[in-house]
Order: structure tokens, then sequence, then C-alpha cells
């Protein structure tokens, strides 16, 4: 196995190998603490842009199955291990962890203490890097890694998104209860899936279309999907959904989506120092008190002060650093949340989101 | 929610004596809820029959009731204190069941006291198999085909019509499962399925389909009053089904689901809390998934802490107890901090970024008769956890954690196996794991081995990485740098790599050195690294960020006493928590290193900074080397860091206290045989043999009977007592295989001689006798398995002032600096030295609440330099105006054919303590609180040899006064007609007619006084003696047992008894 080098902006390398891909890959690091959902880590597109390192030492035991995808590939440009199993065990598992970033022409690294790696992150903030097989200089790497884009102010969403808008699920659904307008900005499938396991059928956008296109189409609802980035890098986005919300139909949005539906209603968004990455984390419903478990994965956020309280309420909170987590219109059938109630990877405790959605379209048809 | 107000003083139940199934975990959760509730103010009165327990340290509760923990002494504390309601879900299945008879017998309703924690209709859905399975219906949970019986009958038809064998059939309310198996046809299912009615307290078993080989998993899972609840910890079995949990090779996190069938398991587990009804704390949520399928089935669930709840704590440093009684008292998890980060709250998931490994320590060695292989039904009486960055590291640390004589999964271990190698990977043995490497060594493909053991193939393919490892590292023409540094990531000992490299274990570590490969310390934060952890709870790894955080205090290392095995269990634990109570309270950084996580040595709230760590050279000097502390104190940790103290005073670590050279001329035969000489004490003759024919020239010497005792040995392994010449060469032959390459040592038998043990401190100056203990059974039974009182109860007062005064001049002598325990024969007008130990015993916990003076606080400090002048114990002597008395606790009815007999060697579990104003009640209480309940009518059987025709006639006679009727065997009924005693004749087994087990079946009998025929007994008597446990009828087997329990009959029988807590008794 290769050698390989992950260098940091900030002068930091930490040396590993290559347990699948070689070559040369930019992104910001950042850490997840799920301990189960590598595959579906790696194929969420709000990953694009970016170099994952799992805290869970142990990666790849499960392999890749053909149902827990989450996109039409893997976008995250690698992934960062302590251990990548060199065999896999599961009834539904078809192949290896490495043979999945090989095809999807990523690289996976191991041999290296990730708990380094995330405590670092951790103190210093998610930041850019390089990872490389190739240029194993390090003074070199840095400088890349410096010299590299980076996150901030980058339109991803509009990297990830679809060119043209398609039905879901495929050919539509007969027995739909409700038609649902959904903007891409890199959308996980398990949204698609349960939205069509709850009565909907859906359109989905690319996150580039016309607001009256859409409108046209008399939705029931319109859902603003996750997505990759810098929510402030993605003006057109948030002037789409602005005009999305004028139309008072029934809204709901889901991290990236969230962002832009707070930024629409005039909130600011500011990064996170190292993000909410993991599927542990907790999370305040402030109408009922009640404390969700949730899949988080983001590292920007609503400014809680930036909020108009004439225009919307903060729903939920998230009690590890009491960031919004959650945002309700205060007078039109509109709410989102920075968390993941799809879940995959991660706990199902905020289904009733979907549910909520459903009641909401209900109420308004 | 905040806490509630209109509660103020709860009662929380204990979990009694050490059992199998029920053991140290206890005494951490117990102790937890404790000092969480007190913390809370609340008032806490606390019942724990268990003396050894941190639980029932006088400073642990407001009221501390060392009492049997029946419904009958619960009622009676609940006169006396008046409490607002009682905790049960912390004390085991022992405390859920007393308080569900609380319950039944509308006790705490009578004196309006609510149960908090779980409610009655919730235990029941939890516990009883039938609405249990009716409300996973509800919520569309599969569970296992099964089918509930009350007798035999029911069971015969059910296997003929419902179910295929093999059919596991398992007891309703039961600890840990006693009773259960899987039968293979329908002979085994009656056999099974009798034992299982019996231990049953409701006479009901459970008949389910096999789901052998299946993957097993364990959820522990909390909720709060609010509906808020979370998952803490998934363990993984790496034993499939068909061995019981406790006796499974677990893993947390689990390794081989998905996150779509994980949190399928996490509904599921959720749904189970809610439908069941747990309202507030811990629980325990057990499935099995079907390996090819996924199909999910729920096993069971346990509406308690439990002992994997507190393997999930340590495994993640969630503190599962403490929040579990806080719940109860009304808070919400969102209410409450993390106790790790401190910043966050608890209302979250760990998310852990290391692996852990779970090993169960057996005992069967102790009980050659017993059945080895595993089950349904736990057979375990410790275990050990280990911290690894990777499975392998995990696996091979927890390996010599289990100090079994191996440095990991390596040579020696494979050195275990002795029989067909193809019998172990088939069988549910305890060698499983071992066998599985050898045959991958042997050239078995992964697909064979998997066939014929059923684990999932990336565990064995992990051991296969080992062998791998290992062969790189017997081929490799030198040791360098990136080989070195392999192994040390995949947990290969310094000692292991030796043993394949042909060299001492000290050059690979002087390598290792060399090359800068050296281990850094991790925390386990909680939350994989995300939030800053201010609790330091350490374990090591060969990463490369160290998080050790070196403070300016001088610190002492205090090693523990690693898993619990019977003669070194929880008593050793006490010991080692008031050291580090002691360090604290003088100033010094106390660091605790133990690798067994049920213990309260393991709560990283315990000392000042937790290793959880194996307790071999290596690891233990890696931590010294992190940690530079003042030095190491290894007396109390039993003998576990005795056996490290030689190599570490050799590497120049200080070793605070009594001085290795010390312990070891107490323990060195013949110097310990010339301080006795100087002192003019006598020791029953002996001299120490190399050879069979060595020992056959001795005891003809010294004369018979003769004690037959190895060196090196813990807990009396393999002692016996020869009475006649051919006993001898068996015996002596036993004693060379239990210590090879080292001497036996043959000494006089002092036949029906008083056992006498005693605790002192010493400082070098003066001397602090703690405790003088009169043993019950005579000298010949092991002191931890004799019954013992505090006070002496026959010896007169000059008697035991002579012994106090040789037992201070042997400390002196041997320059004790600490803890010093003796054992002593008394016969006639004389006394033997028998033994001494200049190290804490496992009576220090006993003596301690016995007299109210801590033994280990003072030996600490004593340690640390101070005098017992200072310390104002010159010249103290405690007032004693009560009788303590300890009883040993046995696992005999897990081993079915066992011989319930006792001898030299040590066979008890645990031990309970009975206190009261003299001895009678005080030995009745110990008695009742080790499940021994003697009866105050009805039939006794007596039955005994010859030679103990006397006394068992003065014992009939007694008994027939108290009104009991008498059954005997022929000859010693003809003893006892002979006597003009009135005695109903039994027939000898063999025989047709009514014999002494028809007589138990039907309810004749409720004493059995039967001692044995001789060392090798009869095949009848075993009989007896095991069916008597099994049916949990209680049974005499010595002379002096049988003295002592008519006694306590005698006073029981027309007096009535209180309870009275531990604070009254010192006030």
């Amino acid at each position: 196995m290769k050698k390989a080098i992950i260098a940091l902006e900030d002068g930091t390398c930490f040396e590993g190998r290559a347990f699948a891909g070689s070559g040369e890959f930019y992104g910001e690091l950042v850490f997840n603490t799920s301990m189960t959902g590598y595959q579906e880590i790696l194929t969420d597109p709000s990953y694009h842009g970016q170099i994952v390192t799992m805290t869970y030492p142990l990666i790849g035991n499960y392999g890749i199955n053909d149902e827990d995808v989450e996109s039409r590939g893997i976008f995250a440009q690698g992934l960062v291990v302590s251990e990548c199993s060199r065999m896999y065990s599961n009834w539904r598992a078809t192949k290896s962890l490495p043979e999945y970033l090989e095809e999807n022409g990523k690289i996976g690294i191991d041999d290296v203490d990730t708990r380094a790696i995330t405590l670092h992150i951790r103190d210093k903030g998610a930041m850019k890097c390089v990872v490389s097989t190739e240029d194993l200089d390090k003074e070199s790497l840095i400088a890349k890694a410096k010299a590299s884009e980076g996150l901030i102010g980058r339109d991803l969403a509009s990297e990830v998104s679809i060119d043209s808008a398609y039905v879901w699920p495929e050919g539509g659904k007969a027995d739909a209860l409700y038609k649902v307008a959904v903007i891409d900005c890199g959308i996980k499938l398990n949204q698609l899936r349960i939205l069509e396991n709850l009565g909907c059928e859906c359109t989905v956008y690319p996150n580039t279309s016309d607001a009256a296109d859409i409108l046209a189409a008399n939705h029931d609802g319109i859902f603003v999907s996750n997505g990759p980035g810098d929510p402030a890098g993605a003006p057109e986005t948030t002037a789409l959904v602005g005009k999305l919300i004028e139309s008072k139909v029934p809204m709901f949005g889901i991290c990236f989506g969230h962002q832009m539906l707070g930024r629409a209603l005039g909130a600011d968004t500011f990064k996170l120092k190292f993000g909410h990455r993991g599927g542990n984390q907790p999370i305040q419903d402030l109408r009922t008190t009640k404390v969700e478990i949730a899949s988080h994965n983001h590292g920007f956020c609503i400014d809680a002060d930036t909020v108009n309280p004439e225009v919307a309420e903060v729903t939920h909170l998230n009690l590890n650093d009491n960031t919004v987590a959650g945002l309700k219109h205060k007078k039109q059938p509109l709410f989102c949340v920075q968390y993941h109630p799809e879940a995959a990877p991660g706990p199902h405790d905020p289904f009733y989101l979907f549910e909520e959605f459903i009641d909401l379209m209900k109420e308004n048809k | 929610m905040p806490k509630r107000k209109d509660i103020h003083h709860i009662l929380i139940i204990g979990s009694g004596p050490i059992v199998i199934g029920q053991a140290c975990e206890f005494d951490y959760s117990g102790t937890q809820a404790c000092k969480a509730l007190r913390e809370e103010g609340y008032t806490i009165s606390l019942i724990n029959s268990n003396p050894a327990t941190i639980m029932t340290d006088p400073a642990t509760a407001d009221r501390t009731y060392i009492e049997p923990i029946t419904p009958e002494a619960v009622e009676k504390i609940i006169i006396k204190e008046k409490p607002d309601a009682i905790l049960p879900t912390l004390g085991g299945q022992t405390a859920l069941n007393t308080a569900m008879k609380l319950v039944e017998q509308g006790i705490l309703e009578k004196y309006g006291v609510e149960m908090i924690g779980a409610k009655y209709d919730a235990i029941m859905r939890g516990e009883e198999r039938d609405l249990f399975k009716q409300a996973m219906a509800e919520i569309n949970i599969e569970t296992l085909r099964s089918y509930e019986c009350h007798s035999l009958e029911d069971a015969k038809r059910i296997a003929s019509e419902e179910l295929d064998f093999p059919i596991i059939v398992r007891p309703s309310f039961t600890l840990g499962g006693t009773g259960g198996g899987i039968a293979q046809n329908m002979g085994q299912l009656m056999e099974i399925a009798e034992g299982g009615l019996k231990a049953s307290l409701t006479t009901e078993v459970l008949l389910e389909e096999s789901v052998f080989g299946w993957k097993e998993f364990e959820m522990e899972v909390m909720r709060d009053k609010k509906d808020n609840a979370v998952i803490i910890c998934a363990i993984e079995n790496m034993d499939p089904m068909g061995i019981h949990t406790g006796d499974s090779i677990t893993v947390a996190p689990a390794q081989t689901l998905t996150d779509r069938e994980y949190q399928i398991m996490r509904d599921a587990s959720l749904a189970v809390l809610r439908i069941v009804g747990v309202e507030t704390g811990g629980s325990n949520v057990q499935f099995c998934i079907h390996p090819e399928t996924g199909r999910l089935a729920v096993i069971e669930m346990n509406p308690r802490v439990s002992r994997s709840s507190a393997l999930a704590s340590k495994a993640t440093g969630f503190p599962i107890a403490k929040l579990a009684a806080k719940l109860a008292v009304g808070y919400t998890l969102d209410e409450l901090p993390n106790d790790i980060t401190k910043e966050t709250p608890a209302c979250f998931e760990p998310s852990i970024d290391y692996v852990v490994t779970k090993l169960p320590r057996f005992t069967f060695e102790k009980f050659p008769s017993a059945n080895p292989t595993l089950g349904v039904s736990m057979k375990s009486v410790g275990e050990t956890m280990a911290i690894g960055r990777n499975f392998k590291e995990s696996l091979q640390k927890a390996f010599r954690s289990l100090e079994i004589g191996v440095d990991g999964l390596d040579l020696k271990a494979e050195a275990k196996l002795i029989g067909e190698l193809d019998n172990y990977l088939l069988t549910t043995c305890t060698e499983r794991t071992i066998a599985i490497k050898v045959a991958l060594k042997k050239g078995y493909t992964l697909e064979k081995v998997q066939e014929m053991t059923h684990l999932d193939p990336w565990f064995i393919d992990q051991i296969l990485q080992i062998v791998e490892i290992e062969k790189q590292l017997i081929d490799a023409a030198e040791l360098d740098y990136d080989l070195l540094k392999y192994a040390k990531k995949n947990g290969f000992s310094d000692e292991q790599i030796a043993a394949l490299r042909g060299c001492k274990g000290n050059d690979i570590r002087a390598l290792r050195k060399e090359l800068g490969i050296i281990p850094v310390f991790s925390l386990v934060d909680t939350c994989a690294g995300e939030f800053e952890a201010s609790t330091p709870y350490f374990y090591s790894c060969y990463g490369d960020l160290d998080e050790t955080r070196k403070t300016d205090k001088q610190s002492v290392i205090v090693l523990g006493s690693g898993p619990n095995r019977i003669g070194q269990g929880i008593e050793f634990d006490y010991s080692c928590v008031h050291t580090v109570k002691a360090l604290r309270e003088m100033g010094y950084e106390a660091i605790m290193v133990n690798s067994n996580p049920e213990t309260v040595s393991t709560d990283y709230d315990t000392s000042d900074k937790l290793y959880f760590e194996p307790l071999t050279f290596e690891d233990v000097m890696n931590i010294y080397e992190a940690e530079k502390p003042l030095g190491m104190i290894v007396q109390m940790g039993g003998q576990t860091p005795l056996n490290l103290a030689d190599r570490l005073l050799e590497a120049g670590v200080p070793i605070l206290g009594t001085s290795p050279k010390s312990i070891a001329a107490a323990e060195d035969r013949e110097l310990f045989r010339q301080l006795l000489d100087k002192l003019e004490l006598k020791q029953p003759e002996s001299a120490t043999a190399v050879t069979l024919e060595e020992a056959e020239v001795i005891a003809e010497k010294i004369g018979f009977p003769v004690m037959i005792r190895p060196s090196f040995v813990l807990g009396g392994r393999a002692m016996m007592v020869a009475y006649e010449e051919e006993e001898l060469e068996p015996f002596v032959n036993a004693a060379f295989a239990a210590s090879p390459d080292h001497p036996v040592l043959i000494d006089r038998f002092l036949e029906h001689a008083i056992e006498v043990d005693v605790d002192l401190v010493c400082d070098g100056t003066d001397v602090y006798v703690g405790g003088v203990m009169e043993h019950v059974e005579e000298a010949g039974i092991h002191s931890g398995d004799s019954a013992c009182s505090i006070p002496p109860y026959t010896l007169s007062d000059e008697m035991v002032a002579r012994i106090k005064d040789a037992c201070t001049a042997m400390a002196m002598e041997i320059g004790v600096k600490g803890l010093m325990n003796a054992q002593i024969a008394v016969k006639e007008d004389e006394f033997y030295i028998i033994e001494v130990n200049p190290r804490a015993s496992r009576t220090v916990p006993y003596v301690s609440k016995a007299t109210n003076v801590p033994m280990a606080n003072l030996a600490t400090q004593i340690a640390m330099g101070k005098t017992l002048k200072e310390l104002g114990m010159v010249g103290f002597e405690p007032k004693i105006e009560w009788f303590a008395v300890k009883e040993a606790v046995f696992p005999f009815n897990r081993f079915a054919g066992v011989d319930p007999i006792l001898g030299p060697e040590m066979k008890s579990t645990g031990e309970v303590m009975g206190i009261d104003k003299n001895f009678e009640l005080a030995f009745w209480k110990a008695e009742v609180a080790a499940g021994q309940v003697l009866p105050t009518e009805g039939a006794v059987f007596l039955s005994a040899k010859d030679r103990d025709k006397d006394w068992i006639v003065a014992v009939g006679k007694e008994f027939v006064e108290l009104g009991f009727s008498l059954v005997a065997t022929e000859g010693t009924a003809q003893a006892l007609h002979n006597a003009g005693l009135e005695v109903t004749l039994t027939h000898k087994l063999s025989e047709d007619g009514k014999n002494v087990i028809d007589l138990m079946k039907e309810n004749g009998v409720q004493l059995l006084v039967n001692t044995p025929s001789g060392p090798v007994a009869r095949v009848d008597e075993i009989k007896i003696r095991s069916e008597a446990i099994l049916r949990g009828l209680p049974i005499v087997t010595t002379r002096s047992g049988a003295e002592a329990s008519v006694k306590a009959i005698k006073y029981i029988s027309k007096n009535d008894w209180n309870v009275k807590s531990i604070q009254e008794y010192h006030a």
C-alpha cells in the first residue's frame, strides 16, 4: 500500500497509507463521530469538497451494499480512518469499502491516529487540506493546502445539484396524496424515499430553476434539500427560495435547505469552528422540551441573534452548544431544521418532522 | 422537571453476596446511586448483607443495614426508618425480586412507601415472559417462538407437539439464567426443565426455539419521565447465541452491523422500553439477528441496571447507575450534565473511538466434576475489560488482563488446549477463541472455522490477523521499528513477542524503548474527541497523541486486583478504594490501575486518575513512566499486584508500605520457621517435599492426618487433608500439578482445632490489632469458606490476648508497614501459627465494618509515613458490644453434581454478614442472608460417618428437644436409636423404598446435617447433598456448623429479631 500524507493549511501533517485510490485530493478536513454509516456518509453530497475522518477506528467491517446509497456516487473527496477492515461481513454486502472508493475514483487513507486528527480539528477548527500519495514532500503539500480554494463563499450546491428536473419515484406515483416540489441542493435520497413512503410524488428541481416554473406546477408543498458548502456562497439559491416563500405554499427545509430558508427570511449564517457531524447530537424541541437524538452534518449555522422575531421563531436547539437547530415561520406554513430527520445514517427520532410537513400540506390543501 | 420535593427519604436495596451472575457491578451501581441521591439532599437508608462492599461503608448511606435481604427485614427497616420511597432497580435481580414480594405482600402499600425507578407492572412486563411476548406483539417486534410450562407434563407435550429439538429451557425469575439449558432430546429436556422449574421463583420455565449461532447484541438504554430515551452502548457478542452473555466474549460498539440495521435495533430497543413501561432509569435489551437473513428478534430485557450496564458505563464513560438514580427522583436527562465533558448535557448518545472487549473469567479448576461446557446458564465468576484502538489490541489486552497465565492470545494460551482441537471448536467451551487461533495456524480455512463455531467471519479474520502477525514476528530476521510497532499496535505484549523471538520480555522492552516505541494514553471521553473531557480516564495504545495530564501534586499509583475469581474478589477492591480515598484525603493524587469493569475502583469518580489497563509488569510500567509517581501501593489488591512487586522493585519502582522483601520472608517457609523459632511460637510440625517419596517420608514422620499445600497458589488451590496413607499419593500429585516446579508443604493437620484469623496494622513501631475472628468451621476448612465471628464466641479472653501478643510480635519482626493477616489454629490450650500474609486480606472489609475502624485507610496512611501514634491508634481498643458473623456463599447451585462440601480449597464466591447482640442471632442472620434459612420446625435428616456419631447424637438430641423429628439412614439411625431417640429410617438410594431424595421432593425434610464419609465422598452422598442445594434446602456439612445451627435455631424459635443500622451500632 502506498504511503500517503495529509497536509493541513496550518502546517500540520499526518502520515498514513492509501488503502484505496491514489493521487492528490483537496478538501476541507472534517471529522464524523458516527460509529456506523460510512457508506451513507460517503454518498452524502453534502460532503462535496470535504475529506472525512471517521472517529470510530474500525471502518469497512460490514462492506458496501446496494441499498444504503444516498446519491449517485461518492461525494466526499476522501476518507480517513484508523484501520480499514481487510474483509467485510454482512448478509447484504456486495463489495468492499476499498473497492467502492476505487470505483468512484476517491482516496481512502488508513493507519493514521484519527483521534489525533480529531482533537487537532476540534482545537484548531476544520481546515483546508490536501491528501497525496504522489507528492510526499510536506512543505510542498502544506503550501498546496494553503493555496487551495477552500469552501468559504463558494457555491458548492450548484456543483452537485442536477441539470434538469425529474420525478420521484420514477414514472410518478399513481396514488400520490401530495405533489411536492423538491429543490435539490445536493439531496440525500432518503429524503425522497421518506416523502414517497408518506404518499408524495416529488418533482426534483435543480437549485438553479426558475421559481415561476416551479410554482406553475401547483405543488402541495415545497421541500428544500440538504447540500454542501457555505450558504452565503449561494445567493441565487437563496433568491429562488425567497421567491418560493412568497407563494405561501407549505415549505420544509433540511440542513442547507434550512440555511437557505433562514437566509431568505433575513437571518445570517456563520461558520462553526469544526461543525457538527455525527449521529448522537441532542436536539431539544422547544415546543415540547423533549429531546431527540439526531444525525448531523453541517459546518455552518444560522445566527440566532439575526432571526427576526417578527418573522420566525426558533423551534429547536442543539443542546451541545445551544445553536439554532430549527425554525418556524410565524405566519406561514414553513419550517426547517438544521439536522437530518431522514437519518441515513443516524437515529430516526426526528422522523416526525416529515409527518408534520405532510400535516401542513394537508391543512393547506 | 426538577427533582421531586415530595420525597425525602429513600430506601435502596442492594444485591447481597457476590454470586455467579451478580457481582461487584451492583456495588458499583449501588454506591453511585447512594452518592448521587445524597448529593441531591435525600436521606438514604440501605439494606445489603454484603460487608465487602463500598456500598455498606458507613459513609456511603445515612443508615446502613447489613441485614439479610428478605421482605421481612425490609419491612422492619420500613417500620423503623419510614422512608417515602424504595429504589429497587440498582441491586440486581435480588433487589428487584425482593421489591416485587414487598408489593405482592402489600407491605409497601401498608406503610405508604412508593416504589421508584420502575413500577410493579413494568417489572412484570419486562420479566414475565408471557406478558413480555404480548407486549412485543403489540409493537410488532418479533420474539422467539416459545411456550411457558409450569410442569414437566406441559414441557413434554410442547416438545412433542410444538417445537423441534434443540429446545432452549429458560426459567423465569432467576439469577443469570440458573437452571436453564439447551436440550437436544426429550431426556435432556426433562432433566433441565426439572431443574429450571425448581430454580424459578414462579415455578415456570420457557421452552423456546433454538437460535443457536445467531448473532447476539445488547443495547443499554436510558429513559426519563419526559420520555427522552437514549442508547448508551451497543454490545456485540463475539460468541454467538448459545452462550450466556455473561460467559460470552463481548465487544463494544457493535462491529458487524450497518447503520440501517443498527437503527432498526435502536428503534426496537426504544419501543421495548416504552411498551414495557420503564419510566425512568437504565434497561438492557437483548437481540439476536439471523446471520444470513438479518431477521431480528428480541430475546429479553432487564428493567433495571445490570452487569452489562456496568460494562457499558466503563466502556463509554457514561455513568448509567448515577443517572438512573437521578432520573428516579424526577430529573430528566436534558437537565443533567454529561459527567465527563461537564459542558454538554447527559441527554445524548456516547460515541466511542476505541474498541472494548470483555472476557469472562472462569474457575472450573475449583469444581473438577462440574460440566465446563458453556450454555444459557452463567458459569463465570468474574470478568475483565480492555480498551484498544483496534479489536486485536483490545482482545489481546483482555487476554492478558484475565490473569490466567497468558500474555495475550499467545503460545501459553495455546498450551491450554490438551484435547482434540475439533472438539474445542465444536463445543461452546471456554477455550474456543484459543482453539480458533490454533485451527487457523494449522491451516483451517476461515469458512471451515466459521462453520464449526458460528462466529461472524469478521471476528475470525481478526484472529487470523493475529496469527499472521505472530508468524511475521517469528520469521523476521530482525525485529525492526516497523514490525515491532505494528505488533504493538495490534496488542502484542513484550512477553508474547519475546516468547516468539526466543528472548526475555525485558529484552523486548529495552529494544522498544531504544526504538522509541512507547504507548500513548488516550482519554475515554464519551464523545470520540468532539468535546474536551474534564475527567482523566485513560487507556493505552500505540497512537501518536498522548493525553496524559501532569499536575504539580505528588501522586501514588494503587494497583487493583483484576478480574473477580474465587479467592480474590470484591474484598480487595474494597481495600483499594479505601486506599485511594485515604491518599486523596492526605492530599496526594491517587492513580488507580485496574482491569475489572464491575468494580467501584474503576469508577472514574473514585480516583484522581483512572487507568483501565491490564495488571502486568509491562502495562503498569508504562503508566509508571508516564506518571512518575512517588511510588506504588501493592498490598491492597490481593495476589495480583504482589506477583508484580519483585519485578517492579527491580525496575526501580518504589513500593510503598511493607517491602516486597518482607512479604517474601513471610511466604518463604524456611525463613518463616526461623522467625517463629526466634519468637518462640509454635507452628504445626511441617516439612517441604519436592518428590512423592520425600512426601511419604515426611508424612510418616509427622503422622496422619496431614495437610498438603502447594506453594504460590490462590485460595487454597489443591490443598487437601490426607487422613490415611493411601490418600497421600493422589493428593501430593495434585499439589505438584497445581504448582509445578515448586515444593509441596506437608504439615500436621490439627483435627478439631479452632481456627482464628487476625487482621492488624503495623507501622514498624506499634501494632493495632483490628480483629480477632473465631471461625465456626474447624481448622482444615479454608478460611474464606468458613463462617467466623467477631468477637470470638468460645475462646477465652486469655487465649485472645496471647494470640494478639503473638501477632504483634510477628508483625514487628517481619517489618510490616501496613496490613497483616495471620491464621492460627487453637487446640486445647495451645495455639499454632498456620500462615501469615503481610498484605490486605479478604477479611479487611468485614473487620472494618464489625469494629468501625477503617483498616485499609490506616494502612495507607502508614504506608505514606504516618504512625499509629499520630493516628491515635496506640492503645486504642474498639468497644464491641455485639457479634458480627461472616458467612460464605457458594456457587454449588450453578454446578449440578458437584459435591457441596467444604475443605482446604476455597470454593465460595462471596460473603454476607449478620450482626446482632448475641452470637446466635448474628449467626442466624448470616445464615439467612447466605440463603440458608434455618427451619424452626419439621424434620431433620442426619447422616454422619462413624467417627462423627458421638456428636451427631448430641445434635440429634437437641433437635428433638426443639420439637424436630429425626430422619436418618441405617448407621446413623442406629446410633440415634441407641441413644433413645425416636428416628424414622430412610432407605439408601440404591435400595427400594422411600429414600431421602424422595422425602425432599415431598417436603418431608426441612434441614440436612450430612457430613462427608471421607475425602472421597460416595456417589450417594453427593447426590443427596446436590439435591438439597438445588432445592434450596438448608444443609450443614460440618460438626461445628451443625452445633452453631442448633444454637441459632434454639434462640430464634423462642425470640424475635430486629434490625439495627451500622451507624447505630457504631454510635
